[in-house]
């Protein structure tokens, strides 16, 4: 459509396959950190001179989940410059900030396009954006709108009211889910790079090369990097600790004890213990890098936790590995 | 935040309430709820829920507030830790 500074791209609210599987590519890590769409303004449905500005962050899938949110509405949408990064990362590294929100609103012309001068932002940008700096700067109003675009069009209807709901952050089992996927592919890669050559190493240490020891010590590598990376996410309200590397632990020491207990005749103890020490602290170390992918983790508690639990998971994982490896030198 | 709860006693969040002058932004941009608003001035009635995002003191008008700001993210932290030693990894993996 034609506004006063020139052309602007309509974009329409409904998502096509291609959106729907990029979206789901990008959860898998596939092309994640290209996953971008040019920035600038767009307009969704066919707003007019006093059409809200919502502002986003150039990530597809934060580009997508708005329009296709917005489909129906006549809003102006402002794509800031995030280098693919969605808006709470994003403002965490200050990209989704206060000089580009100013530079972009400058290179769009927004002034001209609107009349009134307002924008609404999302509350996760706000750790980016000095409000009053951009009001200073550029003399538009910004205010933190909603937590999640999915209240967006309530806040439009009731008069731009966040209700208490609305800024209340959530975490349920859905919004875990979709994050296991990334968590799982960097656990996957030390079962290749860390777990393969370990299994390797205690397939030798049983005098002759066992294959049959090679895939039980592999499988009990990757059981420990699904505790950590996929169970913990998923039952992480429920199981105890606040420390993730206690969920992961208690975890991976259950499971692992669940396994082993059938099998005291043919292990020894020892072996037993060992393995129970190698799950376990694996559990936990993939538990303690979801707190990168939660909403309520503080960078103080995650150091905290980091000095208190990787010293004890590096002690037990060595110890253990040493147990089960000793065989090499004894064979 | 309803039925999440990580550690206490150790969010870096600092407000000074002589400065304060109870406009509420920073109760507007928290998104864990950690302010309110008190005789009109902001007043901490959460701190261990504070994940130390930042939002609050960037946007405070006085600079009454002050937080130790950051991403609360393990691997984050080995991998800047790494780096310190000259160990990188392709930026594309782990977190944003």
């Amino acid at each position: 459509m034609v506004t006063a500074t020139g052309r602007v791209a309509v974009i329409s609210g409904d998502l096509g396959v291609s959106d729907r599987l990029g979206g789901w590519k990008a959860r898998w890590g596939i092309g994640r950190m290209s996953y971008i769409v040019p920035p600038g303004l767009y307009a969704i449905g066919s707003p007019g001179q006093d059409a809200p500005v919502l502002v986003t962050a150039n990530y597809k899938m934060s580009y997508d989940l708005v329009r296709s949110t917005m489909k129906g509405h006549a809003v102006w949408l402002l794509v800031l410059e995030t280098y693919g990064i969605n808006v709470w990362c994003a403002a965490g590294k200050g990209t989704f900030g206060t000089g580009e929100l100013v530079r972009r609103i400058g290179l769009s012309g927004l002034e001209k396009v609107v009349s009134h001068r307002q924008l609404l932002l999302p509350i996760m940008g706000a750790a980016g954006v000095k409000a009053i700096e951009v009001k200073k700067r550029t003399g538009f109003d910004v205010r933190f709108a909603t937590l999640r675009i999915q209240d967006l069009p309530e806040y439009l209807e009731n008069g731009m009211l966040t209700t208490p709901a609305m800024r209340e952050l959530t975490f349920c089992l859905g919004e875990r889910l979709v994050l296991v996927p990334m968590e799982l592919l960097i656990g996957l890669k030390s079962v290749l790079f860390v777990g393969a050559p370990l299994a390797a190493a205690y397939g030798v240490a049983g005098a002759d090369f066992s294959l049959i020891r090679f895939w039980e010590a592999l499988l009990l590598y990757l059981l420990a990097v699904v505790c950590g990376s996929v169970l913990t996410p998923l039952l992480l309200p429920l199981l105890p600790g606040r420390m993730f590397s206690i969920k992961g632990a208690v975890l991976g020491a259950a499971v692992s004890a669940a396994i082993f207990a059938p099998l005291t005749d043919s292990l020894t103890r020892r072996e037993i213990c060992a393995f129970v020490c190698v799950i376990t602290s694996v559990s936990a170390f993939y538990a303690m890098n979801f707190t990168g992918s939660t909403p309520y983790t503080s960078p103080s508690g995650v150091r905290r936790e980091m000095g208190r639990s990787l010293p004890l998971m590096a002690g037990a994982l060595g110890v253990a590995v040493a147990i089960l490896l000793a065989g090499i030198f004894t064979a | 935040m309803k039925g999440f709860r990580y550690l206490s006693n150790v969010a870096t969040l600092r407000l000074d309430r002589e400065t304060c002058v109870g406009c509420g932004l920073c109760l507007t941009v928290c998104p864990h709820n950690v302010f309110t608003l008190q005789a009109g001035k902001a007043s901490i009635i959460d701190l261990d829920s504070c994940m130390e995002c930042g939002a609050c003191a960037l946007n405070c008008p006085v600079k009454a507030i002050v937080v130790d700001a950051g991403v609360g993210c393990a691997s984050g932290m080995i991998n800047q830790w790494l780096a310190g030693f000259n160990i990188r990894f392709r930026k594309d993996s782990g977190c944003c």
